[in-house]
Protein backbone atom coordinates (compact mmCIF):
# COMPACT_ATOMS: atom_id res chain seq x y z
CA UNK A 1 0.00 0.00 0.00
CA UNK A 2 1.35 3.37 -0.97
CA UNK A 3 -0.77 6.36 -0.10
CA UNK A 4 1.68 9.00 -1.30
CA UNK A 5 -0.13 9.58 -4.57
CA UNK A 6 -3.39 9.83 -2.64
CA UNK A 7 -2.07 12.46 -0.26
CA UNK A 8 -0.72 14.48 -3.20
CA UNK A 9 -4.13 14.30 -4.82
CA UNK A 10 -6.23 15.01 -1.77
CA UNK A 11 -7.43 18.34 -3.25
CA UNK A 12 -8.79 16.41 -6.24
CA UNK A 13 -10.71 14.10 -3.92
CA UNK A 14 -12.10 17.03 -1.97
CA UNK A 15 -13.24 18.69 -5.20
CA UNK A 16 -14.84 15.39 -6.15
CA UNK A 17 -16.53 15.22 -2.76
CA UNK A 18 -17.92 18.70 -3.32
CA UNK A 19 -19.32 17.68 -6.73
CA UNK A 20 -20.86 14.56 -5.19
CA UNK A 21 -22.53 16.65 -2.48
CA UNK A 22 -23.86 19.07 -5.11
CA UNK A 23 -25.25 16.25 -7.24
CA UNK A 24 -26.92 14.53 -4.30
CA UNK A 25 -28.43 17.69 -2.81
CA UNK A 26 -29.69 19.02 -6.16
CA UNK A 27 -31.20 15.64 -7.03
CA UNK A 28 -32.79 15.15 -3.62
CA UNK A 29 -34.31 18.63 -3.42
CA UNK A 30 -35.78 18.64 -6.92
CA UNK A 31 -36.70 14.96 -6.63
CA UNK A 32 -38.61 15.60 -3.44
CA UNK A 33 -40.41 18.53 -5.04
CA UNK A 34 -41.50 16.24 -7.83
CA UNK A 35 -42.34 13.35 -5.51
CA UNK A 36 -45.02 15.13 -3.45
CA UNK A 37 -47.36 15.88 -6.40
CA UNK A 38 -46.57 12.44 -7.85
CA UNK A 39 -47.57 10.72 -4.61
CA UNK A 40 -50.75 12.80 -4.40
CA UNK A 41 -51.64 11.81 -7.97
CA UNK A 42 -50.85 8.16 -7.25
CA UNK A 43 -53.23 7.96 -4.27
CA UNK A 44 -56.00 9.67 -6.21
CA UNK A 45 -59.16 7.63 -6.73
CA UNK A 46 -59.47 9.01 -10.24
CA UNK A 47 -57.56 6.54 -12.37
CA UNK A 48 -56.92 9.16 -15.08
CA UNK A 49 -54.75 10.87 -12.51
CA UNK A 50 -53.29 7.86 -10.72
CA UNK A 51 -52.45 5.77 -13.78
CA UNK A 52 -49.79 8.11 -15.27
CA UNK A 53 -48.21 8.62 -11.86
CA UNK A 54 -48.14 4.90 -11.15
CA UNK A 55 -46.67 4.17 -14.58
CA UNK A 56 -43.95 6.74 -13.99
CA UNK A 57 -43.14 5.21 -10.61
CA UNK A 58 -43.16 1.69 -12.08
CA UNK A 59 -40.82 2.60 -14.91
CA UNK A 60 -38.25 4.41 -12.80
CA UNK A 61 -38.28 1.84 -10.02
CA UNK A 62 -38.12 -1.09 -12.41
CA UNK A 63 -35.12 -0.02 -14.50
CA UNK A 64 -31.50 0.56 -13.48
CA UNK A 65 -30.38 4.12 -12.75
CA UNK A 66 -27.45 3.58 -15.10
CA UNK A 67 -29.80 2.95 -18.02
CA UNK A 68 -31.90 6.00 -17.13
CA UNK A 69 -28.77 8.13 -17.05
CA UNK A 70 -27.56 6.74 -20.39
CA UNK A 71 -31.00 7.41 -21.89
CA UNK A 72 -30.53 11.10 -21.14
CA UNK A 73 -26.79 11.42 -21.67
CA UNK A 74 -26.29 9.29 -24.79
CA UNK A 75 -29.89 8.97 -25.88
CA UNK A 76 -31.26 12.50 -26.16
CA UNK A 77 -28.77 13.46 -28.89
CA UNK A 78 -30.63 11.05 -31.17
CA UNK A 79 -33.45 13.55 -31.59
CA UNK A 80 -32.80 16.55 -33.75
CA UNK A 81 -35.71 18.36 -32.12
CA UNK A 82 -33.91 18.17 -28.78
CA UNK A 83 -30.58 19.17 -30.22
CA UNK A 84 -32.06 22.30 -31.75
CA UNK A 85 -34.18 23.33 -28.80
CA UNK A 86 -33.14 25.43 -25.80
CA UNK A 87 -33.12 22.24 -23.73
CA UNK A 88 -29.88 21.28 -25.43
CA UNK A 89 -27.98 23.93 -23.49
CA UNK A 90 -28.84 21.90 -20.40
CA UNK A 91 -28.64 18.36 -21.72
CA UNK A 92 -25.36 18.64 -23.61
CA UNK A 93 -23.67 18.90 -20.22
CA UNK A 94 -22.97 15.57 -18.54
CA UNK A 95 -23.47 17.28 -15.17
CA UNK A 96 -27.07 18.28 -15.83
CA UNK A 97 -27.89 14.95 -17.44
CA UNK A 98 -26.74 13.24 -14.26
CA UNK A 99 -28.66 15.63 -12.00
CA UNK A 100 -31.83 15.20 -14.06
CA UNK A 101 -31.55 11.41 -14.15
CA UNK A 102 -30.91 11.24 -10.39
CA UNK A 103 -33.78 13.63 -9.64
CA UNK A 104 -36.27 11.71 -11.81
CA UNK A 105 -35.13 8.44 -10.23
CA UNK A 106 -35.28 9.53 -6.62
CA UNK A 107 -38.63 11.22 -7.29
CA UNK A 108 -40.12 7.83 -8.20
CA UNK A 109 -38.72 6.09 -5.12
CA UNK A 110 -39.71 8.95 -2.81
CA UNK A 111 -43.20 9.11 -4.31
CA UNK A 112 -43.64 5.40 -3.63
CA UNK A 113 -42.52 5.90 0.00
CA UNK A 114 -44.88 8.86 0.41
CA UNK A 115 -47.75 6.98 -1.24
CA UNK A 116 -47.41 4.22 1.32
CA UNK A 117 -47.24 6.77 4.14
CA UNK A 118 -50.30 8.68 2.92
CA UNK A 119 -52.32 5.49 2.61
CA UNK A 120 -51.43 4.60 6.19
CA UNK A 121 -52.95 7.78 7.58
CA UNK A 122 -55.29 6.68 10.40
CA UNK A 123 -58.88 7.13 9.24
CA UNK A 124 -59.80 8.92 12.46
CA UNK A 125 -57.44 11.78 11.64
CA UNK A 126 -59.08 12.61 8.34
CA UNK A 127 -62.51 12.08 9.87
CA UNK A 128 -61.69 14.57 12.61
CA UNK A 129 -60.35 17.02 10.04
CA UNK A 130 -63.57 16.77 8.05
CA UNK A 131 -65.62 17.19 11.20
CA UNK A 132 -63.71 20.42 11.82
CA UNK A 133 -64.91 21.58 8.42
CA UNK A 134 -61.54 21.59 6.69
CA UNK A 135 -61.49 21.67 2.92
CA UNK A 136 -59.62 18.89 1.16
CA UNK A 137 -56.67 21.17 0.49
CA UNK A 138 -56.41 22.29 4.10
CA UNK A 139 -56.75 18.71 5.29
CA UNK A 140 -53.83 17.60 3.11
CA UNK A 141 -51.73 20.60 4.10
CA UNK A 142 -52.36 20.43 7.83
CA UNK A 143 -53.12 16.80 8.61
CA UNK A 144 -52.27 14.21 5.98
CA UNK A 145 -48.97 15.48 4.58
CA UNK A 146 -47.23 16.37 7.86
CA UNK A 147 -48.20 13.02 9.35
CA UNK A 148 -47.08 11.20 6.22
CA UNK A 149 -43.70 12.91 6.18
CA UNK A 150 -43.16 11.69 9.70
CA UNK A 151 -44.16 8.13 8.86
CA UNK A 152 -41.99 8.22 5.73
CA UNK A 153 -38.87 9.43 7.54
CA UNK A 154 -37.04 6.12 8.19
CA UNK A 155 -37.62 4.88 4.64
CA UNK A 156 -36.60 8.26 3.24
CA UNK A 157 -33.34 8.09 5.16
CA UNK A 158 -32.53 4.88 3.31
CA UNK A 159 -33.44 6.51 0.02
CA UNK A 160 -31.01 9.37 0.72
CA UNK A 161 -28.23 6.83 1.28
CA UNK A 162 -29.17 5.04 -1.94
CA UNK A 163 -29.01 8.35 -3.79
CA UNK A 164 -25.53 9.01 -2.39
CA UNK A 165 -24.42 5.59 -3.61
CA UNK A 166 -26.18 6.01 -6.93
CA UNK A 167 -24.44 9.33 -7.49
CA UNK A 168 -21.18 7.41 -8.01
CA UNK A 169 -22.57 6.60 -11.47
CA UNK A 170 -21.87 10.21 -12.44
CA UNK A 171 -18.20 9.23 -12.55
CA UNK A 172 -19.03 6.92 -15.47
CA UNK A 173 -20.11 9.82 -17.70
CA UNK A 174 -16.95 11.93 -17.34
CA UNK A 175 -18.04 13.93 -14.27
CA UNK A 176 -15.28 14.30 -11.70
CA UNK A 177 -17.17 13.40 -8.55
CA UNK A 178 -15.63 11.28 -5.79
CA UNK A 179 -15.65 8.17 -7.98
CA UNK A 180 -14.44 10.18 -10.97
CA UNK A 181 -11.55 11.51 -8.88
CA UNK A 182 -10.61 7.97 -7.85
CA UNK A 183 -10.72 6.92 -11.50
CA UNK A 184 -8.37 9.75 -12.48
CA UNK A 185 -5.89 8.97 -9.69
CA UNK A 186 -5.97 5.28 -10.61
CA UNK A 187 -5.37 6.04 -14.28
CA UNK A 188 -2.46 8.39 -13.54
CA UNK A 189 -0.58 6.40 -10.91
CA UNK A 190 -2.05 2.92 -11.31
CA UNK A 191 -2.89 2.50 -7.63
CA UNK A 192 -6.33 0.82 -7.87
CA UNK A 193 -6.44 -0.28 -4.24
CA UNK A 194 -5.47 2.99 -2.67
CA UNK A 195 -7.46 5.23 -5.01
CA UNK A 196 -10.78 3.38 -4.74
CA UNK A 197 -10.41 2.65 -1.04
CA UNK A 198 -9.95 6.37 -0.42
CA UNK A 199 -13.13 7.12 -2.38
CA UNK A 200 -14.88 4.35 -0.46
CA UNK A 201 -13.72 5.85 2.81
CA UNK A 202 -15.18 9.24 1.89
CA UNK A 203 -18.47 7.61 0.87
CA UNK A 204 -18.52 5.68 4.14
CA UNK A 205 -18.08 8.91 6.10
CA UNK A 206 -20.91 10.57 4.16
CA UNK A 207 -23.13 7.54 4.84
CA UNK A 208 -22.41 7.74 8.55
CA UNK A 209 -23.18 11.45 8.61
CA UNK A 210 -26.50 10.85 6.84
CA UNK A 211 -27.41 8.01 9.21
CA UNK A 212 -26.51 10.16 12.19
CA UNK A 213 -28.48 13.11 10.82
CA UNK A 214 -31.62 11.03 10.31
CA UNK A 215 -31.31 9.56 13.79
CA UNK A 216 -31.16 13.09 15.12
CA UNK A 217 -34.24 14.18 13.10
CA UNK A 218 -36.12 11.05 14.18
CA UNK A 219 -35.36 11.81 17.79
CA UNK A 220 -36.87 15.24 17.26
CA UNK A 221 -39.92 14.15 15.23
CA UNK A 222 -40.69 11.04 17.22
CA UNK A 223 -40.30 12.74 20.59
CA UNK A 224 -43.93 11.95 21.48
CA UNK A 225 -43.37 8.23 20.85
CA UNK A 226 -40.33 7.82 23.07
CA UNK A 227 -40.84 5.79 26.23
CA UNK A 228 -41.19 8.10 29.18
CA UNK A 229 -38.13 8.33 31.38
CA UNK A 230 -38.61 9.95 34.71
CA UNK B 1 -38.55 4.32 -34.02
CA UNK B 2 -38.22 0.67 -33.12
CA UNK B 3 -36.27 -0.37 -36.19
CA UNK B 4 -33.43 -2.23 -34.48
CA UNK B 5 -31.37 -2.89 -37.63
CA UNK B 6 -30.92 -6.55 -36.73
CA UNK B 7 -29.24 -5.81 -33.40
CA UNK B 8 -31.98 -7.39 -31.31
CA UNK B 9 -30.32 -10.85 -31.04
CA UNK B 10 -27.19 -9.15 -29.71
CA UNK B 11 -29.23 -7.38 -27.03
CA UNK B 12 -30.88 -10.69 -26.14
CA UNK B 13 -27.43 -12.31 -25.85
CA UNK B 14 -26.55 -9.56 -23.42
CA UNK B 15 -29.75 -10.18 -21.53
CA UNK B 16 -28.80 -13.82 -21.11
CA UNK B 17 -25.50 -12.73 -19.58
CA UNK B 18 -27.30 -10.24 -17.33
CA UNK B 19 -29.56 -13.01 -16.05
CA UNK B 20 -26.57 -15.33 -15.56
CA UNK B 21 -24.70 -12.73 -13.53
CA UNK B 22 -27.83 -11.98 -11.51
CA UNK B 23 -28.61 -15.61 -10.67
CA UNK B 24 -25.02 -16.54 -9.83
CA UNK B 25 -24.55 -13.54 -7.60
CA UNK B 26 -27.90 -14.27 -5.96
CA UNK B 27 -26.57 -17.70 -5.06
CA UNK B 28 -23.45 -16.18 -3.51
CA UNK B 29 -25.54 -13.57 -1.73
CA UNK B 30 -27.88 -16.17 -0.21
CA UNK B 31 -24.98 -18.28 1.08
CA UNK B 32 -23.18 -15.23 2.49
CA UNK B 33 -26.46 -13.95 3.90
CA UNK B 34 -27.17 -17.18 5.76
CA UNK B 35 -23.63 -17.30 7.12
CA UNK B 36 -23.81 -13.64 8.09
CA UNK B 37 -27.17 -14.04 9.81
CA UNK B 38 -25.92 -17.05 11.76
CA UNK B 39 -22.80 -15.13 12.74
CA UNK B 40 -24.84 -12.14 13.89
CA UNK B 41 -27.05 -14.36 16.03
CA UNK B 42 -24.26 -16.54 17.36
CA UNK B 43 -22.85 -16.45 20.87
CA UNK B 44 -19.33 -15.81 19.67
CA UNK B 45 -18.38 -12.19 20.01
CA UNK B 46 -15.78 -12.41 17.23
CA UNK B 47 -18.33 -13.75 14.74
CA UNK B 48 -20.81 -11.04 15.69
CA UNK B 49 -18.23 -8.28 15.30
CA UNK B 50 -17.01 -9.65 11.97
CA UNK B 51 -20.54 -9.82 10.60
CA UNK B 52 -21.34 -6.31 11.81
CA UNK B 53 -18.19 -4.89 10.23
CA UNK B 54 -19.04 -6.71 6.99
CA UNK B 55 -22.59 -5.40 6.75
CA UNK B 56 -21.71 -1.87 7.85
CA UNK B 57 -18.85 -1.37 5.44
CA UNK B 58 -20.53 -2.98 2.47
CA UNK B 59 -23.74 -1.04 2.94
CA UNK B 60 -21.84 2.22 3.39
CA UNK B 61 -19.87 2.14 0.13
CA UNK B 62 -21.40 2.48 -3.36
CA UNK B 63 -21.59 -0.77 -5.33
CA UNK B 64 -19.77 0.79 -8.27
CA UNK B 65 -16.76 1.70 -6.11
CA UNK B 66 -16.65 -1.81 -4.63
CA UNK B 67 -16.87 -3.36 -8.06
CA UNK B 68 -14.00 -1.35 -9.54
CA UNK B 69 -12.03 -2.03 -6.37
CA UNK B 70 -12.44 -5.78 -6.80
CA UNK B 71 -11.88 -5.67 -10.56
CA UNK B 72 -8.74 -3.50 -10.63
CA UNK B 73 -7.48 -4.04 -7.12
CA UNK B 74 -8.21 -7.76 -6.93
CA UNK B 75 -6.14 -8.25 -10.06
CA UNK B 76 -3.06 -6.74 -8.43
CA UNK B 77 -3.64 -8.47 -5.12
CA UNK B 78 -4.01 -11.84 -6.78
CA UNK B 79 -0.87 -11.41 -8.84
CA UNK B 80 1.13 -10.21 -5.85
CA UNK B 81 0.10 -13.33 -3.99
CA UNK B 82 0.73 -15.38 -7.12
CA UNK B 83 4.21 -13.93 -7.55
CA UNK B 84 5.27 -14.91 -4.06
CA UNK B 85 3.86 -18.40 -4.51
CA UNK B 86 5.25 -18.79 -8.01
CA UNK B 87 1.93 -19.08 -9.87
CA UNK B 88 1.33 -18.18 -13.46
CA UNK B 89 -0.24 -14.81 -14.25
CA UNK B 90 -3.92 -14.95 -13.34
CA UNK B 91 -6.45 -12.80 -15.14
CA UNK B 92 -9.56 -11.75 -13.26
CA UNK B 93 -12.34 -11.67 -15.81
CA UNK B 94 -14.97 -8.96 -15.51
CA UNK B 95 -17.52 -11.75 -15.19
CA UNK B 96 -15.92 -13.15 -12.05
CA UNK B 97 -15.23 -9.70 -10.59
CA UNK B 98 -18.78 -8.53 -11.27
CA UNK B 99 -20.52 -11.64 -10.00
CA UNK B 100 -18.38 -11.88 -6.89
CA UNK B 101 -18.80 -8.22 -5.99
CA UNK B 102 -22.57 -8.17 -6.51
CA UNK B 103 -22.87 -11.38 -4.52
CA UNK B 104 -20.69 -9.95 -1.80
CA UNK B 105 -22.67 -6.69 -1.63
CA UNK B 106 -26.07 -8.33 -1.52
CA UNK B 107 -24.80 -10.88 0.98
CA UNK B 108 -24.74 -7.95 3.40
CA UNK B 109 -28.34 -7.01 2.63
CA UNK B 110 -29.41 -10.66 2.79
CA UNK B 111 -27.73 -10.96 6.19
CA UNK B 112 -30.08 -8.34 7.59
CA UNK B 113 -33.12 -9.87 5.90
CA UNK B 114 -32.34 -13.40 7.08
CA UNK B 115 -31.49 -12.20 10.57
CA UNK B 116 -34.92 -10.59 10.83
CA UNK B 117 -36.54 -13.74 9.46
CA UNK B 118 -34.77 -16.01 11.92
CA UNK B 119 -35.67 -13.75 14.82
CA UNK B 120 -39.33 -13.89 13.75
CA UNK B 121 -39.47 -17.69 14.11
CA UNK B 122 -41.39 -18.32 17.29
CA UNK B 123 -39.35 -19.49 20.21
CA UNK B 124 -41.79 -22.28 21.05
CA UNK B 125 -41.11 -24.15 17.81
CA UNK B 126 -37.39 -24.19 18.49
CA UNK B 127 -37.92 -25.23 22.10
CA UNK B 128 -40.16 -28.06 20.97
CA UNK B 129 -37.52 -29.25 18.53
CA UNK B 130 -34.88 -29.13 21.24
CA UNK B 131 -37.20 -31.06 23.53
CA UNK B 132 -37.37 -33.76 20.87
CA UNK B 133 -33.65 -34.10 21.26
CA UNK B 134 -32.65 -32.62 17.92
CA UNK B 135 -29.13 -31.31 17.68
CA UNK B 136 -28.66 -27.57 17.10
CA UNK B 137 -27.76 -28.18 13.47
CA UNK B 138 -30.85 -30.27 12.94
CA UNK B 139 -33.04 -27.64 14.56
CA UNK B 140 -31.67 -25.07 12.15
CA UNK B 141 -32.09 -27.19 9.03
CA UNK B 142 -35.45 -28.74 9.87
CA UNK B 143 -37.22 -26.02 11.83
CA UNK B 144 -35.67 -22.56 11.70
CA UNK B 145 -34.71 -22.49 8.02
CA UNK B 146 -38.06 -23.53 6.53
CA UNK B 147 -40.02 -21.33 8.91
CA UNK B 148 -37.72 -18.38 8.34
CA UNK B 149 -38.46 -18.37 4.60
CA UNK B 150 -41.94 -16.99 5.11
CA UNK B 151 -40.76 -14.03 7.13
CA UNK B 152 -37.72 -13.33 4.98
CA UNK B 153 -39.48 -13.63 1.62
CA UNK B 154 -40.68 -10.00 1.19
CA UNK B 155 -37.24 -8.62 2.03
CA UNK B 156 -35.61 -11.27 -0.12
CA UNK B 157 -37.81 -10.20 -3.03
CA UNK B 158 -36.84 -6.56 -2.64
CA UNK B 159 -33.16 -7.49 -2.51
CA UNK B 160 -33.48 -9.58 -5.64
CA UNK B 161 -35.11 -6.72 -7.55
CA UNK B 162 -32.35 -4.31 -6.54
CA UNK B 163 -29.73 -6.96 -7.35
CA UNK B 164 -31.15 -7.53 -10.82
CA UNK B 165 -30.91 -3.81 -11.55
CA UNK B 166 -27.41 -3.57 -10.07
CA UNK B 167 -26.15 -6.07 -12.66
CA UNK B 168 -26.30 -3.16 -15.14
CA UNK B 169 -23.08 -1.93 -13.50
CA UNK B 170 -21.06 -4.84 -14.91
CA UNK B 171 -21.14 -3.01 -18.24
CA UNK B 172 -18.88 -0.38 -16.65
CA UNK B 173 -16.10 -2.92 -16.08
CA UNK B 174 -16.43 -4.08 -19.66
CA UNK B 175 -18.68 -7.12 -19.46
CA UNK B 176 -20.83 -7.47 -22.58
CA UNK B 177 -24.20 -7.46 -20.85
CA UNK B 178 -27.27 -5.90 -22.39
CA UNK B 179 -26.43 -2.34 -21.34
CA UNK B 180 -23.00 -2.63 -22.94
CA UNK B 181 -24.42 -4.20 -26.09
CA UNK B 182 -27.07 -1.48 -26.29
CA UNK B 183 -24.25 1.07 -26.17
CA UNK B 184 -22.48 -0.65 -29.05
CA UNK B 185 -25.65 -0.99 -31.11
CA UNK B 186 -26.73 2.55 -30.31
CA UNK B 187 -23.36 3.89 -31.31
CA UNK B 188 -23.22 2.22 -34.70
CA UNK B 189 -26.84 2.96 -35.62
CA UNK B 190 -26.80 6.44 -34.06
CA UNK B 191 -29.95 5.52 -32.17
CA UNK B 192 -28.78 5.21 -28.57
CA UNK B 193 -32.12 6.28 -27.13
CA UNK B 194 -33.97 3.49 -28.93
CA UNK B 195 -31.57 0.81 -27.73
CA UNK B 196 -31.39 1.99 -24.13
CA UNK B 197 -35.18 2.14 -24.10
CA UNK B 198 -35.33 -1.47 -25.32
CA UNK B 199 -32.94 -2.43 -22.51
CA UNK B 200 -35.10 -0.57 -20.00
CA UNK B 201 -38.13 -2.52 -21.22
CA UNK B 202 -36.23 -5.80 -20.91
CA UNK B 203 -35.31 -4.91 -17.34
CA UNK B 204 -38.99 -4.21 -16.70
CA UNK B 205 -39.71 -7.71 -18.06
CA UNK B 206 -37.20 -9.23 -15.64
CA UNK B 207 -38.53 -7.34 -12.63
CA UNK B 208 -42.14 -7.91 -13.69
CA UNK B 209 -41.66 -11.67 -14.09
CA UNK B 210 -39.82 -11.90 -10.76
CA UNK B 211 -42.66 -10.00 -9.14
CA UNK B 212 -45.11 -12.65 -10.36
CA UNK B 213 -42.84 -15.44 -9.15
CA UNK B 214 -42.35 -13.83 -5.77
CA UNK B 215 -46.08 -13.31 -5.30
CA UNK B 216 -46.62 -16.98 -6.03
CA UNK B 217 -43.90 -17.98 -3.55
CA UNK B 218 -45.36 -15.63 -0.98
CA UNK B 219 -48.77 -17.27 -1.31
CA UNK B 220 -47.20 -20.70 -1.20
CA UNK B 221 -45.28 -19.96 1.98
CA UNK B 222 -48.13 -18.27 3.82
CA UNK B 223 -50.53 -21.19 3.46
CA UNK B 224 -52.03 -21.68 6.87
CA UNK B 225 -51.45 -18.13 8.03
CA UNK B 226 -54.65 -16.40 8.98
CA UNK B 227 -54.90 -12.86 7.75
CA UNK B 228 -56.79 -9.98 9.28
Amino acid sequence: MDFEAIIDNLPLYLEGLWVTIQLVVLALVSGFGLAVPLALLAVSKNSFLSFPAKTYIYFFRGTPLLVQMFLLYHGLAQFEAVRESVLWIVFKEAYWCAVTAFALNTAAYTAEILRGAIEQTPFGETEAAQACGMSKFTMYRRIILPGSFRRALPAYGNEVIFMLHGSALAGVITIVDLFGAAKIVNARYFVPFESFITAGFFYLCCTFIIVWFFKWVEKHWYAHLRPRTS
Amino acid sequence: MFDLHGYFPMILDGMLLTVEVALLSLLIAVILGLLGALAKLSNSKIARTLATVYTTIIRGIPDLVLMTLVFFGGQILLNNIGDSLGWEYIDISPFIAGTLTIGFIFGAYMTETFRGGILAVSRGEIEAALAFGMSKRKVFIRITLPLMVRHALPGFGNNWMVLAKTTALVSVIGLHDMVYNAGVAGGSTRQPFTFYLVVAMLFLCITGLSDLGLRWANRRYSIGVRKV
